[in-house]
């Protein structure tokens, strides 16, 4: 019997070939903590008796939540990480480096790794063909601490890809398709697994976006095979040295199987208060909306930027709208300078903000007032995500975020002339 | 290990940012203070009237969403003993267990507000003594149990020095 991905990647860990359902003890390649979750986690394993990780080298400390920070008792927990970072030997990732998600893309995961992540959007990982899988603090702070955690293998949904996206549609609008169509709840304690012959053509940046969602369908791991695209991206990061070749056994056992015809999708937005409430976009056109994000783990990338920038180029941002840009990593950041595209934003109108969190997870920098509506290219709409419970959040593709900046009100990408 | 209390009830998909609202995310390591807000954007009275020893008691997808195991924590720590649902999003469930709370999946759909309730964790019983009636609940993998009767994962890791568990099939 084949094996699924993440079959594969558990057997490599355990030491013995397993299957779906068993319980298994596996080595941990990278853990990483944040700055909200990370002191916890500093502190139990603390608690279980250990002062330094079993592997610093590849334990990963990221000061990328709250930054630069609005409170004096973040600010503290950044002295106490950094305090850690200094006596244990620990990787740590200063304010500006980037999401810690983006920076594991673009400098750490490995086709094959298990990366365990206190953050639930770990799961991006697996864009690189990598076993990324948010936990609690607790549970990371064994990884630290052991080297090692104990997980189920989990069974495998398999999401297979045909055909092109018309235009100004994209990875997210498939994503927020899929995950309306599974249900928040639908892949819980589940792998996604992605396949087919539309994958050869979607470059790593929508990879990402995709596995950076799979969790919004409760899934544990949203995976890629480890491909020509995987081999490109990483030599790009000047990693090729890493890449290894990684794909399902083509006898291997799924769950369930999906198959979506690309060419079929249209851009789709997720409704407030549900990741899960897919709407396509005609019956939400014409919402007015009075802030518009493009950032975070899920949709701050180079490529995103130049879709915004492709709609907006000679428009004006709307007089009611406000338009906040935030890429991903510094990395993001200093290569979107280098075209010229913050110095675009910024003269179409438009706040860019530093690499980070703030926005998307509501602690600062763009939380909504009473009433009002964003259109967010984030991956969590629900009530209060984005700072204030009397909000509105919409998901949406950085084309539809872009016309909707100009347009005032949600709007079609696909009816803006480019 | 049998846990009485009252019964608040909450709807499907509660999800952590109900739970544990990022506005408060400088009280994260102020867990005392946070504790004072938990659940409170699924319901702004709930920090007052949670007494020690109460359940929360919800439909699907309980604590979906974020990996805060702050979560969890301020519940336990605002008196919560355990939780109970039809369903739980994957990392709030492993989180509860890990800390010491008890998270039981069971058919909450005849529970009423104020119900007292006793859960027998060992005999994988909820009794509604309000009601006069039982619910079975789905068995915790045996793998958590474990944790459980150890504390939680940081006294399991303290007592063996290691992760004592594996091997075990899932159900």
């Amino acid at each position: 019997m084949g094996q699924t991905l993440a079959e594969k990647i558990f057997s490599s860990h355990a030491g013995k070939r397993v299957r779906a359902g068993e319980i298994v003890v596996a080595e941990v390649d990278i853990a990483l903590i944040q700055d909200g979750t990370g002191p916890l986690a500093v502190r139990q394993m603390t608690a279980m008796g250990f002062s330094k990780p079993r592997r610093p080298e590849s334990t990963l400390i990221f000061l990328d939540h709250a930054l630069p920070s609005p409170r004096r008792e973040l600010a503290t927990d950044h002295v106490f990480l950094r305090e850690f970072a200094r006596s244990s030997g620990a990787v740590i990732r200063e304010h500006g480096y980037g999401i810690c998600h983006q920076v594991v893309a673009e400098d750490w995961a490995e086709p094959g790794q298990i990366v365990v992540g206190a953050d639930s959007h770990t799961c991006m990982a697996g864009a690189l063909g990598a076993f990324g899988t948010g936990m609690g603090s607790t549970d990371v702070a064994v990884a630290m601490a052991l080297g090692n955690n104990w997980f189920r293998v989990p069974e495998t949904f398999r999401v297979i890809v045909r055909g092109r996206f018309q235009r100004a549609v994209g990875p997210k609008d498939l994503m927020l398709h899929v995950i309306g169509q599974l249900g928040a709840d639908g892949a819980t304690y589940k792998a996604l697994e992605f396949g087919g012959e539309g994958l050869r053509d979607m470059p790593m940046p929508g990879r990402l976006t995709l596995a950076n969602m799979a969790v919004e369908s409760g899934a544990k791991a949203g995976l890629f095979p480890s491909d020509e695209v995987t081999r490109e991206f990483m030599e790009r990061h000047g990693r090729g040295g890493a890449w290894r070749p990684l794909a399902p056994d083509p006898d291997a056992t799924y769950a369930r199987t999906m198959t979506i015809e690309l060419g079929e999708l249209e851009p789709t937005i997720a409704c407030p208060h549900r990741v899960d409430n897919a709407a396509v976009i005609g019956k939400v056109k014409g919402t007015a909306v009075q802030q518009v994000f493009v950032g975070s783990c899920t949709n701050g990338r180079l490529e995103d930027l130049a879709e915004v920038l492709a709609i907006l180029e000679g428009r004006q941002l709307n007089p009611k709208t406000r338009l906040f840009v935030q890429p991903a990593s510094r990395r993001v950041w200093l290569e979107a300078d280098s075209l010229g595209y913050l110095a675009r934003f910024v003269r179409a109108g438009a706040v860019v903000l530093p690499p980070g969190c703030g926005p998307c997870a509501g602690i600062h920098l763009g939380i909504l007032g009473d009433g009002e509506v964003c259109v967010s290219t984030t991956n969590r709409n629900f009530e209060g995500r984005m700072g204030n419970p009397q909000s509105k959040v919409y998901l949406a593709s950085p084309a539809v975020a872009a016309a909707t900046a100009v347009a005032g009100v949600i709007a079609d990408p696909r009816e803006v002339d480019q | 290990m049998k846990l009485q209390g009252r019964a608040h009830l909450f709807g499907d998909d509660i999800s952590t940012d109900h739970i544990a609202p990022g506005r408060y995310y400088h009280l994260r390591s102020n867990l005392p203070e946070f504790a004072k807000h938990v659940l409170e954007d699924a319901d702004p009275a709930f920090p007052s009237r949670v007494r020690p020893g109460d359940f929360v008691v919800a439909g699907s997808n309980f604590g979906l969403g974020s990996s805060r195991e702050h979560a969890p924590t301020i519940m336990k720590m605002a008196g919560v003993s355990a939780v109970l649902a039809k369903s739980f999003a994957r990392i709030f469930f492993r989180n509860a267990i890990n800390i010491g709370m008890p998270a039981v999946v069971c058919d909450t759909e005849g529970i009423s507000a104020g119900d007292q309730l006793e859960l027998d964790l060992a005999a994988g019983r909820v009794r509604n003594l309000t009601q006069g009636t039982e619910l079975d609940v789905v068995p915790l993998p045996a793998v958590m149990l474990r944790l459980l009767e150890d504390g939680g994962l940081v006294e399991h890791v303290k007592k063996h020095g290691r992760l004592a568990v594996g091997g075990e099939a899932s159900d």
